[in-house]
């Protein structure tokens, strides 16, 4: 147990120490060093990691670890611990495994920058408080992680901070998650109340035991754990900072927000999974919300120009469609796609890094066109991802996405009909990317031309390892042979997913989902690569795709519903409270000023004056206590 | 017995004490030499403990004596004070009259 202890400690200081190293040290260790540093902190974590899983998968028993009392007030105890069962473990497993090769890959993409160290810091603390969030063993030590991955993100969103957007999509990103934090709080606060724990152990047994709670507060309660997972996850409402989060390098795109932070949410929703199974209204909901978003972000997707945002509402939609599988209790089925999205998405935006790289900054596909020659490894492993998200079978993504769109069958029809539109539009956007990137004549300056390189091993091993486990990883959750389920079934006993069995059905629907991926590859052929069409300038966008291209004006109906009038109310309180305020005060000082500038009068300097006062001063004294007498 | 008060009654200390007060009062009022002023002072302050001590025989108690001889100590202390004020004055702008010493004006 004490031995338990100790790997776990090391498990979550290490990136710690990794981050105090490069916060203090970073400069004078000099660029490599720090990166190494970074780098080693983070596969150290890896390791424990794996040790955890070995152990675990055998055992099958979940980790507790007590660390100290933290919180007792009367019966309401919250204590500092960690929790080690399949769910973390496997969290783990990617959040550093995905981690480490992200940082390897950051030590050549960054290495021209100043600030390399306090990258690797930043992105080192990020690591620190993913693993806080992942194996807290109450829901408060998971908030504090919530709260720090947010905290990282924001430092990584503006990591370019001499550019005014990206601080404001920096800004934009934190404000978002402290809509969802609210909530997520607000529904700690209410469990706390109700249950007198946060632990989430003791909320299961509370919480299957409880039938004298009333269940309009259990629904309000998931209700509000749901809108921190919207903001966490970059669902509908709260999305929007996600594609504008792309300010950041392509590493912190990659690790934050594409493959570990953002399904933070999922992750919680899994965790509190006793708490929503009891709440099919909140599910509904929330399959619905997943359902939409993943739409409507496709949609976007399928007319944006800049690498990153093809890719970031890539993210959103397939955000929502793992919202969409736990909408209907089916958690192992989100947890699959959130693993299989993580090998994927990595390598699409390390890969899309890699091309930026390789073009000395540009982002613009309109610019690109023809870098198949120039860079093979990027250009092989990108399409290796491309397909497994768009659900071309035996790669990874044709298992996850078609689990997904089988629950969503049997449970909702509608909701299947948008999911699989969504997933059309993937496989259409996706090689849209890939075949305006790759194929074709380059479009970019001749000097650009000239300078095409493919990028160094760094970067490219990164990319390589990603595109095998992109390909291969569907093996752990084969359908009707499932190691993940089983893996996972000490966690969610109810069996949410009940076992489809591999009937007509399913391989109609399998069928439906193969050939909609192809239709939409197919289109995106026609359009690209036989047809030659670039994308128009910015300027000459009409009709429907220019509301698609400006993701359906989302941003401008929320700075007039929300920003312009808090704007303006602040300018009221600055023009007309604060100035009554100001003038109050500075009245206040005025009258005293006067008073004084006349007082000083008196003060003229005649000692006779003085001591005339004095005694008329003193016969007054006298006199007046003749007089009450 | 061997009271004074009974040969010379304690209205004549009062009288006298007021007498000695007001005198002093209008030397700080009507002189302008800073060193008669200053004699003024010393005049009311004296007038003051010849009360104490009159009332003090007159009530057959001594305190008001004990009260004197601190009056007195200060007193003389201020004297010293006051005196080493005047003679630095005097230094510095080579007079003494009050109505030279107009500096501290508002």
């Amino acid at each position: 147990m004490a031995m338990d202890t100790n790997l776990a400690l090391v498990l979550l200081l290490t990136p710690f120490l990794g981050f105090l190293i490069n916060v203090f040290f970073g400069k004078s260790l000099g660029k490599s060093v720090s990166g190494i540093v970074g780098t080693l902190s983070v596969v150290i974590s890896f390791i424990v990691t794996v040790s955890f899983f070995l152990q675990i998968n055998q055992t099958k028993q979940a980790i507790t670890i007590q660390l100290f009392d933290w919180i007792q007030i009367s019966n309401f105890n919250v204590s500092f611990g960690f929790l080690l069962d399949q769910l973390s473990v496997l969290w783990l497993l990617f959040v550093t495994g995905i981690g480490s090769l992200i940082h390897l890959y950051s030590i050549s993409y960054m290495h021209d920058d100043e600030k390399i160290h306090s990258f690797f810091a930043y992105l080192n603390l990020f690591i620190f408080f993913m693993i806080t969030l992942v194996v807290g063993s109450n829901l408060l030590v998971m908030f504090i992680g919530w709260e720090g991955v947010g905290l990282c993100s924001y430092l990584l969103i503006g990591f370019w901070y001499k550019n005014q957007d990206y601080n404001d999509a920096a800004k934009k990103a934190f404000i978002m998650n402290r809509i969802g934090d609210l909530g997520l709080l607000i529904g700690i606060f209410i469990l706390g109340g109700l249950f007198s724990t946060l632990d989430f152990a003791s909320l299961q047994t509370a919480i299957a035991g409880a039938h004298n709670v009333d269940t309009l507060w259990l629904s309000i309660a998931a209700l509000a754990l749901f809108i921190g997972a919207c903001g966490k996850s970059a669902q509908i409402p709260l999305y929007t900072w996600l594609p504008d989060a792309m300010a950041g390098p392509t590493p912190v795109s990659a690790l934050i927000h594409a493959a570990t932070m953002v399904t933070a949410g999922i992750f919680m929703v899994s965790r509190m999974h006793f708490l929503f199974d009891l709440t099919p209204e909140i599910q509904t909901i929330i399959a619905v919300i997943g359902g939409v978003t993943s739409f409507v972000a496709a949609t976007i997707g399928l007319v944006q120009n800049d690498i990153k945002k093809v890719l970031a509402y890539s993210t959103v939609s397939q955000l929502g469609l793992m919202f969409l599988a736990l909408g209907f209790g089916a958690y192992e089925v989100a947890i699959f796609h959130v693993i299989t999205h993580a090998f994927f998405k990595a390598c699409l935006f390390l890969g899309s890094g890699s091309v930026i790289h390789g073009l000395h900054g540009e982002q613009d596909m309109r610019k690109m066109g023809g870098l198949k020659k120039a860079m093979p490894i990027t250009f092989w492993t990108m399409l290796i991802s491309s397909l497994a998200i768009s659900g071309v079978p035996l790669f990874s993504g044709f298992f996850s996405k078609d689990e997904i769109l089988m629950t969503a069958f049997h449970h909702n029809i509608p909701l299947w009909v948008v999911g699989s539109i969504a997933s059309i539009m993937t496989a259409f956007y996706m090689f849209r990317l890939m075949f305006l990137t790759f194929f074709n004549d380059f479009r970019g300056t001749e000097e650009q031309k000239h300078h095409l390189h493919e990028s160094p091993a760094l970067i490219t091993f990164p990319l390589i390892v990603l595109a095998i486990l992109a390909t291969i990883g569907g093996a752990i959750s084969l359908p009707g042979n499932s190691w993940l389920n089983e893996y996972l079934a000490p966690l969610f006993t109810k069996a949410a997913s009940e076992e489809h069995g591999l009937g007509t059905t399913e391989y109609i629907l399998m069928a439906i989902a193969v050939v909609g991926g192809l239709v939409g590859i197919g289109i995106a052929y026609a359009k690209y690569i036989k047809q030659n069409t670039v994308p128009n300038e910015d300027a000459e966008i009409t009709g429907f795709s220019k509301v698609l291209y400006n993701k359906y004006y989302v941003d401008e109906i929320y700075d007039s519903l929300f920003v312009a009038p808090v704007n303006s109310l602040s300018k009221f309180f600055r023009d007309y409270v604060e100035t009554g305020i100001s003038s109050l005060v500075f009245g206040l000082g005025k009258v005293t000023n006067e008073l004084s500038f006349q007082g000083k009068k008196l003060q003229n300097g005649s000692v006779g004056l003085y001591l005339f006062a004095f005694v008329l001063g003193m016969c007054a004294i006298v006199s007046f206590l003749f007089l009450a007498q | 017995m061997n009271n004074i008060l009974t040969q010379i009654g304690i209205e004549n200390y009062i009288f006298l004490c007021v007498t000695l007060f007001c005198i002093g009062i209008f030397g700080v009022l009507y002189r302008r030499n800073a060193i008669i002023v200053f004699m003024s002072i010393e005049i009311m302050l004296n007038a003051v403990n010849l009360l104490f001590v009159a009332f003090s025989t007159y009530h057959q108690d001594a305190q008001g004596q004990v009260f004197v001889f601190f009056s007195m100590a200060v007193a003389a202390a201020e004297v010293a004070v006051g005196l080493a004020i005047l003679v630095s004055i005097f230094r510095n702008i080579g007079s003494i009259s009050i109505d030279n010493l107009k500096n501290l004006k508002g």
